[in-house]
C-alpha cells in the first residue's frame, strides 16, 4: 500500500529510496509504481549500468546510463475498441514531456562527466511522434554544443547494444523504448538485482529505488541480494551531492562482489544477506 | 492445400548451421529424391529489386552466384525503385508496373529501401511500409542463428521471428491535436493478429519447431496487445504439440541478452519484431547473416532478415551478401527448387566456416570483400 502519508514524506522530504513493490493481479488495482509516478511526476527513469567487476557475463565494457521519458508515449492508457476485433492504443508525445526529459539527460551528462548522449527513437515510421521527440532533443543539444549527440533508430540502437555496448555513454528514451532497452541493458550485466535506478520528479524531486520484483520465494529467509537497492542508495547520495559518501559504499559494494567470497545465491555464491553486508561494512572501515 | 503447406515449408531445422560441415552435408544428401510435378523444372520469373545503399552490390552478387547456380529463375529486374531520387527528396509511389510485376511473378527478392528523414518530410510513408500494405503481407519472418565461423558472445542460438507486418505501430496514422501534443495510433486487430499467429504455429509445426513464444505489452496496453494474446492464446489450443508461452516485451529483451538458448519460434506485433529481430541479429553476428521474407496469401518478397540500407558502406565493394543468399535459398526452397537451395545454403555456410578471414568480409571479423566472398562460393558451387 502507498499511503497518502508516504507520497506526502516524499514530496516533503525531496528524495525517497524505495524497496520493490507487488502490484495485485486483477482488476480494479492501478500499479501501486504507477500511483507514485503520476502523484509525484516522476518524468524520468534514469539507470546507470554498469559491468561488475567479478561477477561475469558475457558483456564486461558496460558502461551506460538509461534514460526514459516516464509520463506519456504509449503509457497514456488511452485505448478502445473502435468496432468488434479493432483496437486502437494511443501514443502520446508532447513537446513539454520531451524536451524536460532531454534536458535531464544532458544535463546529467555535464554533472556525470559524460561525453554523449544518444536519443532513440522510431521517427522513420512514426515521423510525427517520434518526430517531435527527436526535434526536442536537438533543440536541447544546441544548448549544450560540447556534448557529442548522435541519434539512433531504435530497432539499429537494439543491434549495437548486443554487439558493441561500449560505444553508448547516456541514452534518452520515449516510454516504451527506454522501457525495453533498461531492461536489455540490466540483461546485459546480469540482471534487475544488480541494476540502481532512480525517477526524477518536478522540481527536482528524486524517488530512488530497487526495480526487481519481489521475490516472494525467499522473503524473510535472509538470502536476498541487497546490491540493487544499495546502488539505488548510492544514486540517492549522489542525487544529494554527498559524492564522496556514494563512492565509498560503492567501491565497498563493487569490491565485496569482485572480492567473491561472500556472494548470495542468485550471484552463485552461498552467503545470507546479513553475511553479504557485513563484508561491505567490514571493508569500509 | 498442398502447395500452401509446401510453401510453408521454409527452412530446414538447424541441420547445417549446427553440424560439423563435412557431417551436415552427408546428412543433406537424403536418399528419398524431390519429386517434381510436370513442368516444375521450367524456368520461373521472378521480381527483382535491388534497392538503395549496399542493395545494387548485393542485388549483383546474388545474380552472379545464380549463374553458376544455373537455377531455373529469371529475373525481371528494376533499377528504379529508391526511398529517394538523386536530390535527397522522398519518392512517394512505388511504380505501377513494380507492384504488377511482383503480383504476377507472386515472388521478388528485395534490397531494402531508404527512407529520408527530414523535418519537412513528415507525411509519407517509408516505401517499404507501403510495398507491404500495399500487397498485403502480412508476416514477416527472420531466421537467425549463431554460425561457426562468425564471432558471437554466444552459442547454440536458433530463433525465428515472425511478426506481424502491416497495421500496430507502424498504421502511419499520426496528427498534432494542438500544437506540441502529437497523437500516434496503434492499431490492433483480431483478423491480422490471428493470421499472423496462425502462421507462426503453422511454422512450427511444418519445421519441427517446439515452442512460439508470443511477445507482448499487455500489462500496460491491456486491450491492444490484450488482443493480439487473446488470438495466440485460441489458435496455441489448436496445436497441442507445441508448446505455447507469453513473455513481455521487456522481459523478453533482457531474457535475450541473459538466455538466449531458451527460444525457439517467435511471434509479435509489429514493432516488438523489429525490435526483436534485430536484438537476435545482434547476439549472432549482425544485419549482414540473416535471411527473411515478408509473406502474403499469394506474395512472397524475400529480403536480407535485419533490413539496414547500410548506407555508411555502401559502393565500396565489403558488404556481406549472405543474408541476400540465404534469403535466396529460402526462395528457392519456396518455389519448390529444394536441391539448388540447399546447395546455395551449403556454399554460403561452408564459405562462413571454413574460409580463412582474408575471404571473408569485415562485419564478421574478415578482412576482405563482397568480391572474394563471392568468389568463394562461386567456387564451391
Amino acid at each position: 500500500m502507498v499511503t497518502r502519508e508516504n507520497l506526502d514524506s516524499v514530496l516533503k522530504h525531496r528524495v525517497g529510496l524505495k524497496g520493490p513493490m507487488a502490484t495485485p493481479i486483477g482488476k480494479g488495482h492501478r500499479s501501486l509504481n504507477l500511483t507514485l509516478r503520476k502523484e509525484l511526476q516522476l518524468y524520468a527513469n534514469v539507470r546507470p549500468c554498469f559491468s561488475l567487476p567479478g561477477y561475469k557475463t558475457r558483456y564486461d565494457d558496460v558502461n551506460l546510463i538509461t534514460i526514459r521519458e516516464n509520463t506519456e508515449g504509449e503509457y497514456s492508457g488511452l485505448e478502445h475498441e473502435v468496432i468488434p476485433g479493432v483496437v486502437e492504443s494511443l501514443k502520446v508525445i508532447t513537446r513539454n514531456a520531451s524536451t524536460r526529459v532531454a534536458e535531464y539527460a544532458f544535463k546529467y551528462a555535464r554533472d556525470n562527466g559524460r561525453k554523449k548522449v544518444s536519443a532513440i527513437h522510431k521517427a522513420n515510421i512514426m515521423k510525427m511522434a517520434d518526430g517531435l521527440f527527436i526535434k526536442c532533443c536537438r533543440e536541447v543539444h544546441e544548448k549544450h554544443p560540447d556534448i557529442e549527440y548522435e541519434e539512433l533508430i531504435v530497432d539499429n540502437a537494439c543491434m549495437q547494444l548486443v554487439k558493441n555496448p561500449a560505444q553508448f555513454d547516456v541514452l534518452v528514451m520515449p516510454n516504451l523504448y527506454g522501457d525495453i532497452i533498461s531492461d536489455l541493458c540490466a540483461g546485459l550485466i546480469g540482471g534487475l538485482g544488480l541494476t540502481p535506478s532512480g525517477n526524477i520528479g518536478a522540481n527536482g524531486l528524486a524517488l530512488m529505488e530497487a526495480v526487481h520484483g519481489t521475490a516472494p520465494d525467499i522473503a524473510g529467509q535472509d538470502k536476498a541480494n541487497p546490491t540493487a537497492l544499495l546502488l539505488s542508495g548510492v544514486m540517492m547520495l549522489r542525487h544529494l551531492t554527498l559524492n564522496e559518501h556514494a563512492d565509498r559504499i560503492q567501491s565497498a559494494v563493487l569490491g565485496t562482489i569482485a572480492d567473491g567470497k561472500y556472494l548470495t545465491g542468485d550471484l552463485g555464491g552461498r552467503a545470507k544477506t546479513s553475511e553479504f553486508t557485513k563484508a561491505i561494512i567490514d571493508s569500509m572501515e | 492445400m498442398l502447395r500452401q503447406a509446401r510453401k510453408l515449408l521454409g527452412f530446414s531445422r538447424t541441420l547445417q548451421a549446427s553440424l560439423p560441415p563435412a557431417l551436415a552435408s552427408q546428412q543433406a544428401r537424403t536418399k528419398i529424391t524431390y519429386v517434381p510435378s510436370p513442368g516444375d523444372a521450367r524456368p520461373q520469373t521472378v521480381t527483382l529489386i535491388p534497392g538503395d545503399g549496399i542493395g545494387p552490390e548485393i542485388s549483383e552478387a546474388v545474380k552472379e552466384v545464380f549463374e553458376f547456380l544455373k537455377a531455373p529463375v529469371v529475373w525481371e529486374q528494376f533499377d528504379n525503385v529508391h526511398g529517394s531520387d538523386i536530390y535527397g527528396n522522398p519518392n512517394l509511389e512505388i511504380p505501377e508496373e513494380v507492384l504488377e510485376s511482383i503480383t504476377r511473378n507472386g515472388v521478388c527478392l528485395k534490397g531494402t529501401l531508404f527512407t529520408p528523414l527530414s523535418a519537412n518530410n513528415t507525411s509519407t510513408q517509408s516505401l517499404n511500409v507501403q510495398l507491404r500494405k500495399t500487397l498485403d503481407l502480412h508476416v514477416n519472418l527472420v531466421h537467425g542463428w549463431t554460425m561457426p565461423g562468425v564471432p558471437s558472445r554466444f552459442s547454440d542460438i536458433d530463433i525465428v521471428v515472425i511478426r506481424e507486418n502491416t497495421e500496430g505501430e507502424y498504421a502511419g496514422l499520426e496528427h498534432e491535436v494542438v500544437p506540441d501534443v502529437v497523437e500516434s495510433l496503434k492499431i490492433i486487430t483480431e483478423e491480422k493478429s490471428r493470421r499472423t499467429v496462425e502462421y507462426a504455429f503453422g511454422y512450427a509445426y511444418l519445421n519441427n519447431r517446439k515452442k512460439v513464444t508470443a511477445v507482448h505489452k499487455a500489462n500496460i496496453m491491456k486491450l491492444s496487445d490484450g488482443l493480439f494474446l487473446k488470438e495466440f492464446n485460441k489458435v496455441a489450443k489448436k496445436y497441442p504439440s507445441i508448446k505455447a508461452e507469453a513473455m513481455i516485451v521487456d522481459n523478453t529483451c533482457m531474457q535475450l541478452v541473459s538466455n538466449p538458448q531458451q527460444f525457439d519460434v517467435m511471434v509479435t506485433p509489429n514493432l516488438y519484431g523489429n525490435l526483436v529481430m534485430n536484438v537476435v541479429a545482434g547476439l549472432t553476428g549482425g544485419p549482414g547473416l540473416f535471411p527473411g521474407v515478408n509473406v502474403g496469401e499469394n506474395v512472397a518478397i524475400f529480403e536480407q532478415g535485419a533490413r539496414h540500407v547500410a548506407k555508411d558502406i555502401a559502393g565500396m565493394g565489403v558488404a556481406n551478401p549472405s543474408a541476400a543468399l540465404l534469403s535466396a535459398a529460402m526462395m528457392l526452397r519456396h518455389l519448390n527448387l529444394p536441391g539448388f537451395s540447399d546447395r546455395l545454403e551449403r556454399a554460403v555456410l561452408d564459405t562462413i566456416s571454413n574460409e580463412p578471414n582474408e575471404i571473408k568480409t569485415p562485419d564478421i571479423g574478415g578482412t576482405g570483400t563482397t568480391r572474394s566472398f563471392v568468389n568463394s562460393i562461386i567456387d564451391k558451387l
